[in-house]
């Protein structure tokens, strides 16, 4: 189970092959409503990345003796209070950031990639493996992240982290921004650009379909 | 018999089945004990940090909308470039004589220096309003040259707060900073964009009746009291309408303008 080939293997398959954003859709409200720039992308990354671990870490050690009726509780309790410390921390250090993200730090809490882990994983494992899988998702959601915003970004605004890479036509140069990637529904565009994307790179995440229409035999009923 | 050696009972408590109820309520209690001891440790020593960081900007915000005014940095040096600070009474628009700077937030802890608004007069959305606020007063010889008005009141995603700045005349706007907004990035969002808060200097607030007329304009700014709407942000720009008219009218800053404009400061 812990052989170094297989925690590999926890690490990266989260990073495209189970992505948990683009194959299983979740986390996806905080993955657009911070994605209009870069640096706010990044850090919300970092943030769910780090409390991703620690729950996992701190869940996966007490884990034989979370009582089965309040686990979901507990779990919970638990990853608010490390998004309560992360958040501090941000307000603290990175303030200029923190004002940027404003509420979507905190609705780490209910972000469903972060419960979907511990439930799923760091309840039934030992830290270690824990850990490596909960990095590995909240690389996987960073990724997912990073892309969007330097799309947003560059097409949004211009700029690359704060400098300016297109110049704006406004100052000068040819660029008109466009002010729909800023919005939220440009966010669902390229996430669903980008699922279609992978999906047609590796057929073998697209759904199955629930329903097939039957084939239409003969003439069509009146 | 209850087991009163703690290590034992420590492993009695963890060998029990994770069904039973002790065991649940034991580990309820734990996990809330230590994640409370987790986040209160956490704000607490942040908090001179957070505390020193959002006084940190809005200083450097006062100072950009100073630095910003056409003149006001020549006038700065003349009067040895500082502001003073005055705590005033909204009511009678007089300087408070109870509450100084420094005891202002003790004295806005207390709801009854805080009057409740009728739905009519809440043109800001703030359901209640401060007894006393801090403003910062520049002053050319004897008479008030610039006047600092803090201002605040709900946009269209949360609170917008802002400081209104007004030349000695107190009906003309000499320049507009927004401290704090969660309007929607790119729209409403960019209230806090200079080149907006530039186009407010030099707009007049009141006619010589004394009415105020100051409005954010739907599209470009038609008259001396209007300035440029913000396109697709319509409910943010109203709503920056509402604040700077309420602020200016009689239960804002009304009595203090009228004040200021007697001389009585």
């Amino acid at each position: 189970m812990t052989a170094p080939s297989s925690l590999w293997s926890t690490l990266s398959e989260p990073l495209v092959r189970q992505n948990p954003v683009t194959l299983q859709i979740l986390g996806i409200c905080s993955a657009l409503a911070v994605t209009t720039s870069l640096p706010t992308a990044l850090t919300m990354a970092g943030s769910l990345t780090v409390v991703l671990v620690l729950s996992a870490a701190i869940i996966s050690m007490i884990r034989r003796h979370i009582p089965d009726a309040i686990r979901l509780i507990v779990q919970i309790v638990i990853v608010a209070s490390l998004v309560i410390v992360i958040d501090q921390v941000l307000q603290a250090y990175l303030f200029e950031i923190s004002r940027k993200l404003s509420v979507f730090v905190s609705l780490i809490t209910t972000n469903c990639l972060v419960l979907g882990r511990t439930e799923s994983y760091a309840r039934l494992n030992p830290p270690l493996p824990s850990m490596v899988d909960a990095l590995g998702n909240g690389l996987g959601y960073s990724l997912v992240l990073v892309v969007i915003g330097t799309l947003r970004e560059l097409f949004g605004s211009g700029t690359l982290m704060g400098a300016q890479v297109l110049p704006l036509a406004s100052e000068g140069g040819w660029f008109t921004p466009m002010s729909l990637m800023l919005l939220a529904p440009s966010a669902f565009f390229l996430l669903g650009g980008l699922v279609w994307a992978i999906r047609t790179w590796r057929p073998e995440q697209a759904e199955v379909p629930e329903y097939t229409p039957p084939e239409a035999i003969g003439e069509p009923a009146e | 018999m209850a087991d009163l050696n703690p290590i034992s009972a420590w492993r009695g408590l963890l060998a029990l089945p994770n069904e039973s109820r002790t065991k649940t309520v034991a580990m309820a209690f734990i996990v809330s004990a230590v994640c409370a001891v987790l986040v209160t440790g956490a704000t607490v020593i942040l908090r001179p940090i957070q505390a020193a960081n959002r006084a940190a900007e809005e200083q450097a915000r006062i100072e950009a909308l100073v630095a910003g005014i056409p003149g006001m940095a020549d006038l700065l040096q003349q009067t040895g470039g500082t502001l003073t600070t005055v705590v005033v009474n909204l009511k009678d628009g007089r300087a408070a004589t109870n509450v100084t700077p420094a005891t202002l937030a003790s004295a806005l802890a207390d709801a009854a220096n805080w009057t409740s608004l009728p739905a009519g007069e809440d043109l800001a959305g703030l359901g209640q309003r401060p007894d006393y606020a801090q403003i910062y007063l520049l002053r050319d010889g004897d008479t008030v040259s610039l006047a600092l008005l803090p201002i605040s009141g709900a946009g269209y995603n949360g609170r917008i707060d802002a400081i209104l700045a007004l030349k000695g005349d107190m009906r003309t706007i000499a320049g507009m900073a927004v401290t704090r907004q969660s309007e929607t990035p790119g729209l409403g969002g960019r209230i806090e964009e200079p080149a907006w808060l530039a186009s407010f200097a030099g707009t007049r607030t009141t006619d010589d009746t004394g009415t105020v007329r100051f409005s954010v304009a739907r599209g470009p700014a038609a008259n001396e009291y209007q300035v440029d709407g913000i396109t697709g942000a319509t409910r943010t720009s109203n709503a920056m309408t509402r604040i700077i008219r309420f602020w200016l009218g009689p239960e804002g800053y009304g009595p203090l303008i009228d004040a200021i404009r007697r001389g009585e400061f």
